[in-house]
């Protein structure tokens, strides 16, 4: 038995693959900052544990352990297809499995800031195009030909004088064993094939017939089912409870109180185990608990935002950006701009609420779940039960929903102690309701906006900000301000503005909160756009024009020009209105027309997008991203809010969280810049520029500014 | 406690449960059919949506006993290998984001277009309106009963 195949041996036994196969992986040397390519022979050589890999068997099968939750952003589509496309092989070839949560082998596998694809695109176009030469340089080497003389088609390696043709699996073996080419020269974006075009998801399938398997559709061998009764009030714990009716539901095996953690605090529940869903449900209704709520405040909406304002009126914070002097400027000028914008706590609200399976072992925790940071939750896990990290296994379901809520530890928290209580397998669902009123929430915030106009242009800029930082929860310093401050607000915008302040005033409720969607961009999108728009009326110019002076860069420029193109912004009637944010790499702009119908109120006729999100994949998937984050948008600025009344959230489920529905949605159209500079994120930066954009229309057509969000359409 | 004979997809279940358990947890969890979805438990957001006697219904405000022998389908009985008109279009305008709500929101569709071979926009939003979709599918969901309606035969 020479070394390869032990090593080949070793490797697969521990990859639970089997078979001859070409694995090339990254790893990130000790000593460098960019990871290096390796294959699987080298790496059980040299004792290394391969990071993201692909791995082709005999048969030529390509399969990618894919470190990213499929979240409906579409990465189960976009990743292979940008495998196939330097691989050359049909898309059907490429098999995407969920790696388990371990950030040691795949690095942060966090499914979020939009970055899946940007994160991970240069890479797998390297270790794809890498492998597609190493087949090549096979099938020279078998052949005894030089390997100028063959090509790559179609999953086989092709010698073009005589025409003969081995399939990759034919050649992987002796693949296996080459040295790992250096500087591979990849596509051009006018030789793609495959990226760049809008090819069906390989997902749609499975979502349209039923067979998409997501957490709360997940079962294994044995397991039982708990719903958890949990404190209305976000921080509480149980002082006792009577569980006398409970026990008399059949089906009802064990009640207990359980505790999981939120952030860096604890909250408390009476967890009800049963052998079916209902009667864990109709175990919960029939629970008496009696909650033990001191030790925090237990604050109305009216106190939070009250407090916010004094906090922006007192004028003290932590400078985030600081450029020129608009202070004085401020304080000396005759006629200054000096209002407040102010946007809600809002719930993530997937469909698919939240649950999680957990088998607490003995000496090993197995979790399934929709799970949006399989490492973060296998840290969290090995560190609150003391269990070593590679012996909490987390496992990755499709996820119906996630916009920041399941990158959360505490449901697979909850469902590990539960199991470990009842010493068996477990899934515990969340109702609705426990999902509506338990947060973290997107925080909200309040914004005050100060400003001077002088000679048509922005004389100074002052912005506060006080609204919950959501890293204080995860225990980040409270003395430094928000380092998103200025997310959402264009990069050009902070290096031409010459009178720039920025200011975050550190603002703490008892309210947990944590990224939704676009996360700071969300709300800060809306004041900073907003307030634009005022400086840009007070200046009596065009928005667009007046937006031109600080977006002098060539892609800022092609964005304002396409905006003005598809919308027939020139020649415009009443009634549109602009805004343009940056986030997670991308800039999108955004206008909206409205009008007021036969009743006389406001009516959205038809939102135009565009998005420079760089370098890109699928553009189909990109317009449903903008699509969907733009109807996400409008449900937050027009529709929904959540609320406190006396430290509990007032809305409990979709008849009072009220969604969009059909009926509300107005014609959507998505452009996308078309150039190649470094990929952007695509699932959240379509989100930030709708409401301003919205708001800054009907003060086109009205001539009433909107500061506070949300606000109804038929009451404007 | 009761026996139940439930007629789900053309096939008969006889399951010993709860009378008053909604339909939705006897599909998903006495049945095994777990395409139809929870979603609020309160016929709010028509994720657990499924036919009775061709009926659109939320299921998951359905007392079990109440459907008991009558005929029902859920999304696995509309077909498995996507041949269904409904689920055709829902792929060619590639209608699905994170695809939670869409078994509902398919078995929606497929009632109106069973009554309403040709509906015009206020057919289809009257029809699902009752639909949420987090991800914000609904122009291609308009688009794709638009689509279903021209490939019916």
């Amino acid at each position: 038995m020479d070394i390869d195949t032990i090593s080949r041996r070793k490797f697969l036994k521990l990859s639970g693959l089997t078979g001859v196969a070409l694995t090339l992986g990254y790893y990130l040397p000790a000593d460098a900052k960019e990871p290096k390519l390796i294959t699987a022979f080298d790496a059980e050589n040299r004792g290394i544990e391969l990071n993201s890999w692909i791995y082709i068997d005999v048969s030529g099968k390509v399969t990618l352990y894919s470190h990213r939750a499929e979240m409906g952003q579409g990465v189960y589509q976009s990743i292979p297809q940008i495998i196939a496309e330097e691989l050359h092989v049909d898309l059907d070839k490429v098999n995407i499995v969920f790696a388990p949560g371990d950030n040691v082998k795949y690095g942060n596998q966090i499914t979020g800031g939009s970055s899946s694809i940007r994160g991970s695109y240069k890479n797998l176009l390297n270790l794809s195009a890498t492998a597609r030469v190493m087949l090549i340089k096979a099938a020279s080497n078998k052949w005894n030909v030089s390997e100028l003389e063959c090509y790559a088609e179609d999953g086989h390696v092709i010698h073009k004088p005589s025409g003969k043709k081995l399939h990759y699996g034919e050649l992987v073996l002796e693949a296996s064993k080459l040295d790992i080419p250096k500087n591979v020269v990849l596509k051009k974006t006018s030789e793609y094939k495959l990226i760049r075009k809008p090819l069906q998801r390989q997902d749609t399938p499975l979502k349209t017939n039923g067979t998409a398997v997501f957490g709360i559709d997940k079962m294994i061998p044995g397991m039982l089912y708990a719903m958890v009764e949990r404190n209305p009030r976000l921080r509480g714990k149980v002082k006792s409870f009577d569980a006398t009716e409970t026990l008399k539901i059949p089906g009802v095996k064990q009640v207990f109180v359980v505790r999981m953690g939120v952030f860096n605090t604890f909250r408390e529940g009476v967890a009800v185990v049963a052998d079916s869903v209902w009667a864990a449900m109709k175990g919960k209704k029939a629970l008496k608990v009696d909650w033990d709520d001191t030790g925090f405040e237990h604050l109305d909406t009216e106190d939070i935002y009250r407090r916010m304002e004094e906090a922006l009126q007192k004028d003290e914070g932590l400078s985030f950006v600081s450029k020129g002097d608009s202070n004085a400027i401020i304080k000396s000028a005759e006629k200054k701009i000096d209002v407040v914008y102010s946007t809600p706590y809002q719930s993530h609200s997937c469909m698919e609420p939240l649950n999680c399976i957990a088998h607490y072992q003995k000496d090993k925790i197995e979790i399934w779940g929709p799970i949006q940071a399989p490492d973060w939750v296998q840290d969290y896990i090995s560190k609150e039960l003391g269990i070593a990290r590679e012996k909490v296994i987390v496992n990755m379901t499709f996820l119906g929903g996630g916009f920041g809520r399941k990158a959360f530890m505490d449901y697979p928290h909850e469902a590990t102690m539960i199991s470990k209580e009842i010493n068996a397998p477990v899934q515990v669902i969340w109702s609705r309701e426990d999902d509506a009123t338990q947060g973290p929430y997107r925080p909200g915030v309040s914004y005050r906006c100060q400003g001077v106009v002088a000679n048509s242009e922005i004389s100074a800029f002052k912005v506060s900000i006080a609204g919950q930082n959501n890293s204080h929860w995860r225990g980040g310093a409270k003395d430094i301000p928000n380092r998103s401050a200025t997310e959402g607000f264009l990069k050009p915008y902070v290096d031409n503005i010459q009178n720039l302040s920025i200011v975050d005033i550190p603002f703490e409720t008892p309210i947990p909160t944590m990224w939704w969607r676009s996360v700071y961009a969300s709300t800060n999108g809306f004041a900073y756009e907003s307030f634009m728009d005022e400086l840009a009326a007070e200046s009596a110019k065009d928005p667009i024009t007046f937006r031109r002076t600080y977006l002098k860069d060539e892609r800022s420029s092609e964005l304002l020009n396409k905006l003005e193109e598809v919308s027939g912004w020139k020649n415009r009637s009443k009634g549109y209105g602009v805004a343009i944010t940056e986030c997670f790499g991308s800039t999108v702009g955004q206008i909206v027309k409205v009008s007021k119908n036969a009743e006389n109120k406001i009516q959205i006729d038809q939102v135009w997008a565009v998005i420079d999100c760089g370098w890109y994949v699928n553009p189909d998937i990109i317009k449903a991203q903008v699509e969907g984050s733009i109807v996400m948008a409008l449900g937050a600025a027009t529709i929904h809010e959540i609320t406190f009344k006396d430290g509990k959230t007032v809305q409990n489920n979709f008849n009072t969280y009220k969604m969009p529905r059909i009926t509300d949605i107005p014609p959507i159209e998505v452009y996308i810049m078309e150039n190649d500079a470094d990929a952007g994120g695509v699932g959240e930066p379509g989100l930030p520029p709708f409401a301003p954009a919205l708001t800054n229309a009907i003060f086109d057509l009205t001539g009433k500014r909107i500061r506070k969000l949300p606000f109804e359409l038929a009451k404007v | 406690m009761a026996i139940i004979n439930l007629k789900i997809n053309s096939k008969e279940y006889s399951i010993d449960v709860d009378p008053q358990m909604p339909l939705l947890w006897a599909i998903r969890d006495f049945v095994g059919l777990k395409g139809t979805k929870y979603g609020c438990g309160i016929a709010q957001c028509g994720a657990c949506t499924v036919h009775l006697n061709g009926q659109p219904v939320r299921s998951c405000s359905l007392p079990v006993a109440a459907v008991a022998n009558k005929n029902i389908t859920t999304i696995e009985g509309l077909s498995d290998d996507n041949s269904h008109p409904v689920q055709k279009a829902w792929i060619e305008e590639q209608v699905p984001q994170c695809g939670y709500c869409q078994s509902g929101q398919i078995m929606a569709a497929a009632a109106l277009l069973s009554k309403n071979a040709s509906p015009n926009d206020a057919d289809i939003d009257a029809a699902m309106q009752g639909h949420i979709c987090r991800c914000g599918t609904y122009p291609r969901i308009k688009r794709a009963i638009k689509k279903a309606s021209e490939n019916k035969p």
